[in-house]
């Protein structure tokens, strides 16, 4: 623990980015099995457990603040409760064009969202970014491969196109025109978070399937 | 009376889940160990924060403390401390008998898809540096696949991080 607590916006914060990463791990796993080839199956399934472990860290961190744990915050929430963006939320399995844009858009998103808590001054937070930011280099290198092979690509750019409000809505509106920048891609209207899409209650449902089936099981 | 050394040498003892060749201290992963009487604090810190053996270091860290008769307390610290340059020689080097490549050390910044692609990594198995990144992910989250153009060996890398 810090020796004076984090305002909560912070924490509101870190919240946001333990949904963000929770969900898409969920949305990266779905992959598994089905993935175009054996190596992209291992890929996704490595980038997902990547992806919750951070879940995890960051609910961690939060609940130290909060109370509770990351289990029940990853879990015990209702659905309205989480503030995932809606980007993470979409179901794209089938649509390897499409899948590979958001990868490529969360990823360079992120990066800019990382860099900055680095800088926090809540130094358990900073010391995690730091521990992240050194692993999500290896989803950065999987993602930019891919945006560099399917670039050009007519599914591909319409993917892109169609999901750009979206990647807008993962950052702070203070960070976006980086993204922008780094994507090359005008700022527009982004996709904010709060609201769900659609898809999102039943995701909601299957990912706490298990641990409401039988409240407070040890596993 | 449990003394610091020996419990440094208990935890030498436990091995990785994961890669049991490698104890938890030749991983690095034990940063502090402080005895209070018959309390002893670890520090830990897990090597990727997606690495499924997290659980099960903890408990067997928390259990080889136990058998020495002191209650253990382990914390984990999830920052930036620990890097693949914690492994220690003797570590390395059993990593590399049983078919991992050690990793590369830390640089500044960290590694880019170019630097795995044109490096010479090479085959723990024939020593050749003709060896070409498979996939940057791996059957755990610390590990690459490559494979060794002169044995045609596919074998794994542990990622510098």
């Amino acid at each position: 623990m810090s020796a004076q607590a984090p305002p909560s916006s912070l924490v509101e914060t870190v919240l946001a980015f333990a949904d963000d990463e929770l969900v898409l791990g969920w949305r990266d796993s779905e992959w598994t099995g089905v993935a175009p080839f054996l190596e992209e199956d291992v890929a996704f399934s490595s980038i997902a457990q990547g992806e919750i472990g951070h879940a995890r860290a960051l609910y961690d961190l939060a609940a130290g603040v909060l109370g509770g744990d990351a289990d029940a915050l990853a879990f015990d929430r209702e659905p309205g409760e989480y503030r995932c963006a809606p980007f993470v939320e979409l179901p794209l399995v089938h649509d390897w064009a499409a899948t590979v844009a958001r990868h490529w858009l969360y990823e360079t998103a992120d990066s800019i969202r990382v860099a900055d808590l680095m800088q926090s001054d809540w130094a358990e937070l900073a010391g995690l970014a730091a521990k992240m930011d050194r692993e999500e280099a290896y989803h950065r290198m999987h993602a930019g491969m891919w945006a560099e092979k399917l670039g050009g690509d007519a599914r591909f750019e319409a993917a892109v196109e169609r999901l750009w409000p979206y990647a807008l809505g993962v950052l702070e509106p203070g960070q976006r025109a980086r993204l922008a920048e780094a994507v090359g891609r005008p700022e527009v209207e982004a996709v904010e978070r709060g609201t769900h899409d659609e898809g999102y209650a039943a995701l909601h449902e299957e990912m706490t399937m298990v641990r409401r089936s039988i409240p407070g099981a040890a596993w | 009376m449990v003394t610091a050394e020996k419990v440094w040498e208990a935890l030498a003892e436990v091995p990785d889940p994961e890669i049991p060749v490698i104890s938890l201290v030749d991983l690095g992963v034990v940063r502090e160990v402080e005895v209070d009487g018959e309390r002893v604090r670890v520090e830990f810190t897990p090597t990727f924060l997606g690495c499924p053996a997290q659980e099960v270091m903890r408990t067997q860290l928390a259990e080889a403390v136990r058998a020495l008769g002191a209650e253990p307390e382990i914390d984990v610290v999830l920052d930036d401390s620990w890097s693949t340059d914690r492994i220690t020689p003797e570590g390395r080097r059993k990593l590399e008998e049983s078919g991992f490549a050690p990793p590369e050390p830390r640089a500044a910044s960290a590694p880019t898809l170019v630097q795995l692609d044109t490096r010479a990594f090479r085959c723990p198995y024939c020593g050749s540096t003709d060896t070409k990144l498979e996939n940057i992910f791996g059957p755990t989250p610390c590990r690459s696949i490559r494979y060794c153009q002169s044995c045609r060996q596919p074998f794994e890398q542990f990622k510098t991080i």
